[in-house]
């Protein structure tokens, strides 16, 4: 009964149900909640799980892929191009330095210098997916620490191609090992010449990039025009397991290749859709992921030395925490922030899982001395929220400076816009120009494919998306937002989105477009305060110029324009409230029709009567004439 | 306790930079109401009811605004047209404005040195304000000296703050009767000498 796939869903969906919630509550964070689910329902604990745990765990490096597409999607090419300092040099620095130390501890601790290289490379790594989502959680990621984490993670991302390459060369000691005995790695390109080689990555990143600029973006227009969402998820899944399998059979990172694919379609419109249709899935395979980490460590191994696989523990934590520090120090950041990065980073990577199997194949490392080394990656892995926790309430309110958070600079990666307009046709599409021709930032959703395509065309920041889903609101930036601008022409849409916003956004403003009077009852129903009927300003400037064609003087047609529309307003509001009793309605509105003509009326013809009358000198006269020589 | 309605007229606040440290205060206090008139009717479509329902319940009418071309900026003369009524306002029969005081708060941007016979622009604030002055009168009103900031183009932040003070020790010591009505009349701007015309209780506590 074990195996059952339904039962597995069971086991892994209810500890994860029950232990993340508890350990978010408990400031805990949930990457903790999902290890300490994981090691619960591990062989070690409550014994649900056993060694299929393993092969979970392959599947849920999955999430990791998407994680990278996610992240490529948030950064424009030109703003990665901006970040390579960090990238490369404190990046590089921190893997070719840890690399170095931990070769000589593992050489001082009498392994050949191979071997040791070998750890060392492996152990230089940290985990994208703790630090990340662990960052993500505690709202770090636009922040300094989460800059230069992400620059460093994504350098290590990158270093893995190579690494890859090299741990073959480094098996010359090992008696039995063949350059090509690696089954599982070794891939059809593996019988190529290098330089053919070299050409087919070169091709497949290439395709990435040219496909993804040329390819996906009628290919997507077309999906949308279905208006099938669910076809539209199945696309977006497609394009990364796509990309996915064409970066494994050519022997690159399926990371790197989706992390490139985002970046490539950062700006296209489909993003904000992409995003929310990728982002459960990445959540809960990530999730996932952190069980199976839990599921994995090895506690017989723990338990039988547990002394020396804790030593190790502190000891690589140590090591890439005092190197991030100097370095962060080198590369001039703040200490908060430096101290917040090296404790975040200073974990073994779920790469290291990858890179020591692969180097016990290659008989590179020995797989009694790579044992213990997994259980140590493992388990600093599940010491790494708790490090960050340590750092934030213990470390930092006693040696940090508490201000730092204000002057951060403004973020570049997020920088979201204060208005969210759905719907850019005819309506919207003058509301946007008229903010943006104003300075005030815009982020534009609209559901027509062809109309997104068009505008695109035009150089207008349009996304593609259905403004109704809160997730995609959610990735338009609408946390961040002050306004949403509905501009669609269909009434019960328009609600229906109030409703999600209502819901998700307490905070925003919400202004709608009405298509008529009755329309506009709806929406006023719904207790929306700012509702536009579309065509009114316009009819009324019309009949204001009519009155002037037709001779009347134009401020006097001005002002009678001006009086019509506060008075219809009005009379919106009050004969909204009775719509539901249709007799008191009509009698009321036939009511105001005709006070407005009365009003009307007697401006024109008895002009002492209603407004305007400190223009009128009527009674002046009457009062004054007879003096008014003076 | 006096009501005191703040009648304010500047039709570029982002651009402002004495009148927004002037009022600043102004908005916080009870028995006084400050009155945006730019941003109550952007389209000068005034509502003459709802101003003369203001004017009404308060006893001492402020207009508060920069000086442009010697008079005030257009929406207050639209006001003045508008809800002045005859027969409201003033005429035979017509007193609801009569007993009120009134005056002009007012920044120039000439020095107070230019305001004077010998001066630059040879007429005095007060003279230049006489088609106001005589507005309130006709209306049956107390026309007041007004308080002037003189010289605001350089003005520092500093001199704008103090200004921005004696302003608000003005309108509280006249909300609570804690002025020398009689003294007042002699000034030539309410803020000569602000500490003269404070009576003791009004001068100390607020200062
Ligand atoms: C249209 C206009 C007309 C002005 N006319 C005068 C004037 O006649 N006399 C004067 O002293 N300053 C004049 N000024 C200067 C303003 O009074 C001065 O800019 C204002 O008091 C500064 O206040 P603020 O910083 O709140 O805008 C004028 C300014 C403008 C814009």
């Amino acid at each position: 009964m074990h195996d059952g796939f339904f039962y597995q869903a069971f086991i892994y969906l209810s500890a994860a149900v029950i232990a993340v919630p508890i350990a978010k509550r408990l400031g805990l964070g949930s990457v903790l909640g999902y290890l300490i689910a994981g090691i619960a329902i591990g062989p070690y604990g409550l014994g649900f799980i056993g060694e299929e745990g393993e092969d979970v765990m392959h599947f849920a490096e999955f999430g990791v892929v998407m994680m990278l597409f996610l992240i490529g999607l948030e950064l424009q090419p030109s703003l990665l191009w901006r970040m390579r300092g960090p990238i490369l040099g404190m990046g590089g620095l921190q893997v070719a330095v840890t690399t170095g130390i931990i070769m000589a501890i593992a050489m001082i601790a009498g392994l050949t210098w191979n071997i040791s290289l070998a750890i060392g490379m492996i152990l230089a790594l940290s985990s994208t997916a703790i630090v990340l989502q662990t960052l993500n959680e505690k709202g770090l990621m636009k922040t300094d620490t989460g800059n230069t984490s992400f620059a460093v993670l994504l350098f290590q991302d990158i270093a893995v191609i190579p690494m890859l390459a090299a741990l073959p060369l480094l098996a010359l000691s090992a008696t039995n090992a063949v350059v090509t005995s690696g089954d599982d790695h070794s891939t059809w390109i593996s019988g190529l010449a290098v330089w053919q080689q070299t050409l087919v990555v070169f091709g497949a990143v290439a395709g990435i990039v040219v496909g993804g600029r040329y390819i996906t973006r009628p290919v997507f227009r077309f999906i949308a025009s279905t208006r099938l969402r669910e076809v539209f998820t199945a696309a977006s899944l497609l394009l990364i397991i796509g990309i996915a399998l064409l970066m494994s059979s050519v022997g690159l990172s399926p990371a790197l290749g989706t992390f490139l694919a985002g970046v490539v379609l950062a700006g296209s419109e489909y993003r904000h859709e992409l995003e929310s249709d990728i982002e459960p899935f990445k959540g809960l395979l990530l999730g996932l992921f952190f069980i199976a980490v839990g599921v994995s460590i090895d506690f017989n191994l723990v338990g039988d030395q547990p002394g020396m696989i804790l030593s190790l523990v502190a000891l690589l934590n140590v090591v890439k925490l005092i190197v991030l520090l100097i370095l962060g120090k080198v590369f001039r950041m703040g200490f908060d922030s430096n101290l917040l990065t090296a404790f975040a980073l200073a974990q073994g990577g779920e790469f290291a899982f990858v890179l020591f199997s692969f180097a016990i194949q290659e008989g590179v490392i020995p797989a009694q001395t790579a044992a213990p080394l997994i259980a140590v990656v493992a388990l600093s892995m599940a010491a790494t929220p708790l490090l960050m926790i340590i750092a934030e309430r213990l470390i930092l309110p006693h040696i940090g400076t508490p201000e730092r958070d204000e002057e951060r600079e403004p973020d570049e990666i997020h920088g979201e816009n204060p208005v969210i307009i759905a719907g850019y046709g005819r309506f919207g599409t003058i509301v946007g120009r008229l903010l943006t021709a104003n300075g005030i930032g815009t982020t534009v959703l609209d559901l027509d494919a062809d109309n997104v395509d068009m505008l695109r065309k035009l150089d207008m920041k349009v996304f593609y998306g259905d403004a109704s889903r809160h997730d995609l609101l959610h990735s338009a930036g609408a946390d961040e937002a002050k306004l949403i601008i509905l501009a669609i022409d269909d009434t019960e849409k328009t609600l229906e989105i109030v409703h999600t916003v209502r819901k998700h956004f307490g905070h925003l403003k919400i202004m709608t477009r009405a298509g008529n009077r009755l329309e506009s009852y709806k929406l006023l129903d719904a207790e929306v305060p700012h509702v536009y009927r579309e065509t009114f300003d316009t009819s009324i400037r019309l009949a204001t110029d009519a009155m002037e064609l037709l001779g009347s003087h134009p401020y006097q047609a001005h002002r009678a324009a001006m009086i019509f529309r506060r008075r219809d307003e009005a009379d919106l509001l009050e004969l909204a409230s009775m719509r539901h009793d249709p007799g008191a309605y009509i009698t009321t509105a036939r009511e105001r029709i005709q006070d407005m003509e009365r009003t009307l009326t007697n401006e024109r013809e008895n002009p002492g009567e209603q407004r305007d009358v400190g223009w009128d000198s009527e009674s002046l006269r009457a009062d004054f004439g007879e003096s008014a020589t003076d | 306790m006096n009501q005191i309605l703040i009648l304010f007229a500047h039709p570029a606040m982002q651009k402002s930079r004495i009148n927004r440290i002037l009022i600043a205060p102004m908005q916080e206090h009870t028995a006084v109401t400050f009155h945006d008139l730019y941003a109550a009717y952007p389209e000068f479509d005034i509502d003459v009811q709802h101003e003369q329902r203001l004017l009404t319940e308060h006893d001492i009418i402020i207009m508060h605004h920069p000086m442009f071309w010697y008079s005030t900026p257009a929406i207050l003369k639209e006001w003045q047209d508008l809800v002045l009524q005859h027969g409201w306002a003033y005429g035979s029969s017509a007193s609801a404005l009569r007993g009120k005081r009134f005056l002009n708060v007012l920044t120039t941007g000439g020095g107070e040195q230019a305001y004077s016979k010998a001066g630059l622009v040879g007429n005095t604030v007060r003279e230049l304000l006489v088609p106001i002055e005589r507005t309130a009168i006709l209306c049956g009103m107390h026309y007041l000296p007004p308080f002037v900031v003189h010289g605001t183009l350089n003005m520092s932040d500093v001199d704008a703050t103090r200004h921005a003070e004696d302003y608000q020790r003005m309108i509280l010591a006249m909300r609570d009767d804690e002025i020398e009505w009689s003294k007042i009349a002699d000034c030539h701007r309410i803020n000569e000498n602000l500490d003269d015309v404070l009576t003791r209780n009004g001068g100390s506590q607020n200062a």
